[in-house]
């Protein structure tokens, strides 16, 4: 376990590079405004990948992990009108349509209340403020953030992504109290908090 | 409406991460919607969600899977985009609150119990509670949170009114009071099963205690 988590963090600066390259927002407007093939199949090969680690991660079988990562990938195809740039980034977009479906099909509960709130922004002053920054700079920067914070405290939030746990058996797993699992998560957020707003 | 009472850092996580289980999400999400600042909040740990995705390492695809995907886009129509309804809006299927089948659980206290799938732990209610009722000194199991709809109830740590989240840490106690005037409704998610002796007493165990 902790050897993957090693390699994962040693990645984490990888697909900054990639990134950088290829705007994946503009494709999916591509495939939003002209149904374009090409930008889907970009999108393929760059996220079906990582989502079926992502899904992997919960235990099931490699056929599973690669099933949800299709039904994955082509709900982003056809609700492809419904991203906005605006918003957040293409991978953020693509991480909640992944973490719903992992919530519906692999643990049952229900993901309604995040559907609910899809596209969904309350009005508020603080947002002008973010709006105005961009997008993808904004993507950048969480990266340099999550790159910059301790280890330990990049691992645990990493954890409690990609393993589809509860925190209270994030603490089991880790022998802490929850209460030190809780407070370590806070002070992480909040040192990537910190590390965003100071570049802002 | 001055929302002064937020989730928690690490209830945010929890939630953007997916973690959280349906109880607490529902009752996250209807902050959520009426906060700006835990929406802003919310947005930004899904960024890091996304970020987190990227960093992943890479499983391969299979060809047949890539292929058939390809395959399949044009049998798939758009879904429609249904208009706006808040979680708590869905859940009361558009019933106001005089509408609902309350059930009597103590002088001055009235539940509606709220759907959730069917074998998830946990539960989501509706509590109403008459205006100058005192809720006898409790603790918090954690995993518990009370979002305030209707009305408004004091304590220690402040007074809580409509929008306000306690989303208390296991170590605190407090003894609210409901304030005059108004008969206050919240909403209560408990992501634990019942660990009380009876059902009544776990339904008014958060408001008076025992």
């Amino acid at each position: 376990m902790l050897a993957v988590l090693m390699q994962m963090t040693e990645n984490t600066k990888a697909p900054l590079s990639l990134a950088a390259q290829v705007d994946f927002g503009a494709l999916l407007g591509a495939i939003a405004t002209s149904r374009d093939r090409h930008a889907f199949a970009l999108l393929f090969d760059h996220f079906a990948p990582r989502i079926k680690s992502f899904m992997l991660r919960k235990g099931v079988t490699p056929e599973l992990a690669e099933d949800l990562a299709q039904e994955t990938m082509i709900t982003v195809w056809s609700k492809a009108t419904q991203y906005s740039a605006e918003r957040g980034a293409a991978s953020t977009w693509i991480f909640t349509i992944a973490r719903n479906l992992r919530i519906d099909r692999l643990r049952r509960d229900s993901a309604a209340h995040f559907v609910d709130l899809e596209g969904f922004d309350v009005p508020s002053e603080e947002s002008s403020g973010d709006d105005t920054l961009n997008r993808s700079q904004q993507d950048i920067q969480v990266a340099t953030a999550l790159a910059q914070i301790p280890p330990e405290q990049r691992e645990l939030l990493i954890l409690s992504y990609v393993e589809d746990v509860p925190q209270v058996m994030i603490a089991q797993r880790l022998r802490l109290p929850l209460g030190t699992v809780k407070s370590r998560m806070r002070l992480a957020y909040r040192r990537m908090r910190k590390l965003l707003e100071a570049v802002n | 409406m001055t929302i002064i009472h937020h989730l928690d850092d690490a209830t945010i996580l929890a939630y953007a991460a997916g973690t959280l289980g349906e109880p607490l999400s529902v009752a996250a999400a209807s902050h959520i919607a009426m906060c700006p600042t835990c929406c802003i909040a919310a947005r930004r740990a899904e960024t890091l969600g996304g970020e987190i995705l990227e960093s992943l390492e890479l499983s391969s695809v299979s060809d047949v899977c890539r292929m058939a995907t390809l395959a399949s886009l044009d049998l798939r129509p758009e879904p429609a985009r249904e208009p706006f309804q808040s979680p708590l809006q869905r859940l009361l299927a558009g019933k106001d609150y005089a509408q609902l089948r309350w059930r009597k659980v103590a002088p001055g206290v009235s539940v509606v119990e709220l759907p959730l799938s069917k074998g998830v732990k946990g539960s989501v209610k509706l509590l109403s509670i008459a205006p100058g009722m005192t809720m006898l000194e409790h603790g918090h199991g954690g995993g518990e949170l009370t979002l305030v709809l209707q009305g408004a109830f004091k304590d220690k740590i402040g007074r809580f009114g409509v929008g306000d989240i306690a989303d208390l840490d296991e170590t605190v106690e407090h003894c609210p009071i409901v304030e005059e005037g108004e008969t206050c409704i919240c909403l209560f998610a408990a992501e634990a099963p019942a660990r009380y002796k009876t059902l009544i007493g776990r339904l008014l165990q958060p408001f008076i205690g025992i």
